[in-house]
């Protein structure tokens, strides 16, 4: 099934260990993104999987056939870079058919593919034209132009957004999208953007150090982050992380959150799983910003919605949305009401936690516990 | 990102058996370096080892590596009077030529960055003496400097009948013309590089000095010279390197006269070597001369390499 | 721009800009005073270089004093003018420079683009190698020289100075090419560029700038070297800075300024041809030799 797939893949440079153990497949017609903040390893990883860097040990096949060890010209692929590397003396003509020249294909079928390619992305006026003629939106699709004319297997893009600005890559997004939706052809796609990652993968690999810290769909990456790291570092706004204790009584399993003013919020967990083994002990009690809004905003499919009083310290609207600020755990923690909702800084407010989607970490290992 | 260093070859694995032609490009670049490499290994170190070794041998006209003579080269040569008179006038050659050449670089370059509209005429003038050979400068100079026909006889012409200036035939003072002919080849190279500084100082720096009430005089003082440190650095670097290596010049100048009075070490190690005979007393002056080089050299070359490492 | 233009009190600043404009054109006068020189009297008869004004203009016009240094002025021993040793530094100059500058940039490709373990070591050996003083070499070359049977001759000047020239055209070409975007390379590799096709088709239509540098410091250099061609030529192998000090330090004869100046403008007219033609480049090659990077 997998049609691309990386077997415990390790990169050092010297002493130095870039990626550690790394474990990732992707069926045929994916879209796998790498994401992490930079420093990750995620375009070393990218720049293994084109062979544009040796690997330590492990291996890497793309539609079943081990491509370690291969030039990066033979192992099937395309890349898309982040600065384009278009080649600054070629036409973009020139730049789309340099690898067919390469490879000897005859003038008239060069001819031929690039105006396909051309009309693909509409650049056919810009053919005769060099790259520094060109805007950045027009150098990032002639870019995707080179790689769509190989062919390829698999298409690699290394943070081929992060130049443009937002409006642009907004739009190059739904792009690659819709491109992808058409040619079906898998994809690795490196990006420090989380909404990107978002909004394009089927699978997301989230790295850090070196290592991978989740892989799975983006739904699973969101609502189920294995750790604290991926919990923080996927969502916009970020999710909420605040310190808490275990409590259990006769009621049952509690979360006690302390307050900026009287007594800790309490919050009784309906499924505790395995959090009554944590009695006792300080937890961290994650919930992202979407799951705790005023308690008509709540959502109604929800099974166990808890309200609590807070105080209110700062009141963002945003239009769609407003976000209100308050203080829990001794922490900062955003709440996304409705718009309309009627809250007030300084005033408390009744707000209401969606417990489905609350998660649990071990403070010391930062590793999901619930 | 991690791998800012990276090495772009593949290196090779064990699993996939390689076509020799795939094997070739991986080690072509290697291949492509190595004859250059070689080159300079035996023709730069290579020669410099010959070089040292010769310096403790008896040779005289020819390289004799039977007569092993040990440190007695270097004891001679500084109990030579020529090679201290070498010395010595390398001593005041290059602190002058360092510090005028310096000044006048300096000077020049901040009077040139008042927006002088003729900049782009009278920056190439005041640089392309360093186009000239050091043969055609010595001319220039030896003639124009010349008693019998150049500045004395001017001023004398001019009516000044007692006016004397005999300096390049004189012993004491002919080193002195050797500096003048050496500031006005290299002046305005230096200057170019105190404007290129001066040109790459930031203008919100400077205009927050403004701001702040300093004058011109004070923001050059307080600001923008101490900023200049680097080009300092470098002018001294590349004037002491070229101070030590003084030869072309005073060959056409003076040649070493009158008598020895313009010797440089450059100048002593060829009239030793293929005039008098003295290999090894030629070589071991020329080992001295390429430690004075490295120790000025071989400092700066490292921290300019380490530093654009941390970049 | 750093000059600090600012509006104190017009007065006082109309004075400092004369003073300044005062100072800039009394260097530019000691800047030019010697080509001036050399040229007036170059285009005078000897007499009245001899009883004149060195700084006057010629009353008599001639060129004689350039046919002279040209063809038959006495050089050594013979009346030949420098014109064969002229042509000697061409003969010299043009392979030197074309060698060492196509090994540099093949060096400085290397060197940054396909780094290797130790690369940095070469490239500081290779570096180190520009600011060696020239004596240190002299005595081991004169030997591989004479066994190589290139003693006293053209080639073996020219293998010189494409030795010692590689130091600084690597330094040269490594730092523009360090500069160059590893991704180009990358993607040409990732196109099934060869190693020499990424440089010929990639890296040099881009390298104009650097090549130009390149062969205008280089060009320079060996034309006005005097060590190496007064250290390692022969007869009829001596280049034209080694001429000229020969005419012009020649004990023998009346001394003839006029024919001695022509000679110095003539030897130093290519270099100063290059310089008027690119004086940019010329500077930028000065910079990079001095202050790397």
């Amino acid at each position: 099934m997998s049609f691309l797939q990386i077997r415990n893949l390790d990169k050092s440079f010297g002493a130095t260990r870039i990626l550690k153990d790394i474990n990732l497949e992707i069926a045929e017609g994916g879209f796998l993104v790498l994401v992490g903040p930079s420093g990750c390893g995620k375009s070393t990883l990218l720049n293994c999987i084109a062979g544009l860097e040796p690997i330590t040990s492990g291996d890497i096949s793309i539609g079943g056939r081990s491509v370690a060890g291969l030039h990066p010209s033979k192992r099937d692929i395309a890349m898309v870079f982040q600065s384009y590397a278009l080649y600054p003396n070629m036409t973009v003509a020139g730049n789309i058919a340099f690898g067919m020249e390469i490879r000897g294909v005859p003038k008239a079928e060069r001819d031929k593919a690039i105006r396909e390619v051309a009309d693909m992305l509409q650049i056919g006026h810009l053919l005769d034209r060099k790259p520094s003629q060109l805007s950045g939106g027009q150098r990032q699709r002639v870019a995707m132009g080179r790689a769509l004319v190989r062919d390829p297997q698999v298409f690699l893009f290394d943070e081929p957004l992060s130049n443009l600005d937002a409006k642009l890559r907004v739009d190059m997004r739904t792009e690659i999208k819709r491109l992808h939706q058409r040619m079906k052809t898998t994809i690795v796609y490196v990006t420090h953007d989380q909404i990107e990652a978002m909004t394009l993968a089927t699978k997301i690999a989230v790295l850090k150090d070196g290592v991978l810290q989740q892989f799975g769909s983006p739904a699973e990456i969101y609502n189920n982050p294995t750790n604290m790291f991926v919990a923080d570092f996927m969502g916009s706004p970020a999710m909420n992380l605040l310190s808490g204790t275990i409590e259990r009584d006769v009621e049952g399993v509690k979360v006690s959150l302390a307050r900026a003013h009287g007594e800790p919020l309490k919050l009784a967990i309906s499924e505790p799983n395995g959090l009554a083994a944590h009695a006792g002990r300080e937890v961290v009690f994650g919930i992202r910003p979407e799951a705790l809004t005023d308690p008509d905003g709540a959502d109604r499919n929800a099974r166990s919605i808890v309200e609590g009083d807070c105080l209110i310290e700062v009141v963002e609207p945003a239009g769609s949305d407003t976000f209100a600020v308050t203080r829990l755990g001794g922490k900062e923690v955003t709440a996304r009401l409705r718009a309309d909702a009627r809250i007030q800084a300084g005033q408390p407010a009744r707000l209401a936690f969606n417990l489905d989607k609350a998660v649990f970490f071990d403070p010391q290992t930062q590793a999901r516990i619930a | 990102m991690a791998q800012t260093q990276a090495e772009i070859v593949p290196v090779l694995t064990r699993r996939q058996s390689r076509a020799p032609k795939e094997v070739l490009q991986d080690w072509l670049p290697k291949l492509v370096l190595a004859p250059s490499f070689a080159i300079v290994l035996l023709f730069v170190y290579g020669f410099i080892l010959f070089t040292v070794v010769l310096s403790f041998t008896g040779s005289k006209l020819l390289p004799d590596f039977s007569t092993w003579v040990g440190f007695s080269n270097y004891v001679r040569l500084f109990n030579h009077p020529n090679w201290l008179t070498s010395l010595k006038n390398l001593a005041i050659f290059a602190s002058l030529y360092v510090i005028v050449c310096s000044v006048l670089g300096l000077g020049l370059a901040i009077l040139l960055d008042q927006k002088i509209r003729a900049e782009g005429l009278i920056r190439p003038i005041y640089l392309y003496p360093m186009a000239l050979s050091f043969i055609v400068t010595g001319v220039a100079w030896k003639w124009f400097l010349d008693p019998g026909i150049g500045l004395e006889h001017i001023v004398k012409d001019l009516g000044w009948e007692s006016f004397s200036f005999r300096w390049i035939k004189d012993g004491q003072m002919a080193i002195y013309t050797i500096v003048i002919a050496a500031v006005w080849q290299s002046s305005g190279f230096v200057m170019a590089m105190f404007l290129a500084g001066l040109r790459g100082v930031d203008n919100e720096v400077i205009k927050a000095a403004q701001i702040d009430g300093a004058s011109t005089v004070t923001i050059y003082r307080r600001i923008i010279i101490p900023l200049m440190r680097p080009v300092f650095l470098s002018a001294f670097v590349v004037l002491a390197h070229l101070a030590i290596k003084s030869y072309d010049l005073v060959v056409a100048m003076t040649d070493g006269g009158p008598g020895t009075s313009t010797w440089t070490p450059a100048l002593f190690m060829q009239k030793f070597t293929f005039g008098r005979n003295e290999m090894g007393m030629g070589a071991s002056s020329a080992i001295i001369m390429m430690m004075m080089i490295f120790s000025i050299i071989v400092p700066y070359l490292y921290s300019e390499l380490r530093g654009e490492r941390r970049t | 721009m750093s000059a600090a233009a600012q509006d104190i009190a017009t007065r006082n600043a109309v004075i400092a800009r004369a003073i300044i404009y005062a100072v800039l054109i009394l260097f530019a006068v000691y800047y030019l005073l010697p080509l001036y020189v050399m040229l007036a009297n170059s285009l005078k008869p000897l007499d009245e270089i001899r009883q004149g004004n060195m700084l006057a203009l010629p009353q008599e016009w001639t060129i004689a004093p350039w046919l002279s240094a040209w063809s038959t002025a006495q050089i050594g021993v013979q009346p030949t003018g420098l014109k064969p040793y002229f042509l000697n530094s061409v003969l010299m100059v043009v392979p030197a420079v074309a060698i060492s500058t196509i090994l540099g940039a093949l060096n400085g490709y290397v060197l940054t683009k396909w780094r290797f373990r130790g690369d940095n070591i070469v490239f500081g050996l290779m570096l180190l190698s520009c600011f060696i003083p020239f004596q240190i070499v002299l005595i081991p070359s004169a030997r591989i020289l004479g066994l190589l049977g290139l003693a006293g001759t053209v080639p073996g000047l020219v293998l010189i100075h494409a030795v010692y020239g590689l130091g600084f055209t690597t330094l040269f070409f490594r730092n523009y090419y360090e500069a160059f975007p590893n991704e180009l390379v990358r993607a040409a590799q990732i196109d099934g560029a060869t190693f020499f096709q990424i440089f010929r088709r990639i890296l040099l239509p881009s390298s104009g700038p650097i090549i130009v540098v390149t062969v205008i410091w280089q060009f320079t250099n060996i034309w006005n070297d005097f060590l190496f061609g007064s250290s390692f030529s022969s007869v009829d192998s001596i280049p034209i800075t080694v001429a000229l000090n020969n005419l012009v330090n020649s004990s023998t004869g009346v001394k003839e300024y006029n024919v001695h100046f022509a000679g110095a403008i003539l030897a130093a007219l290519p270099t100063l041809i290059v310089y008027i033609v690119s004086g940019r480049y010329f500077v930028r090659g000065l910079m990079a030799g001095a202050v790397k990077g």
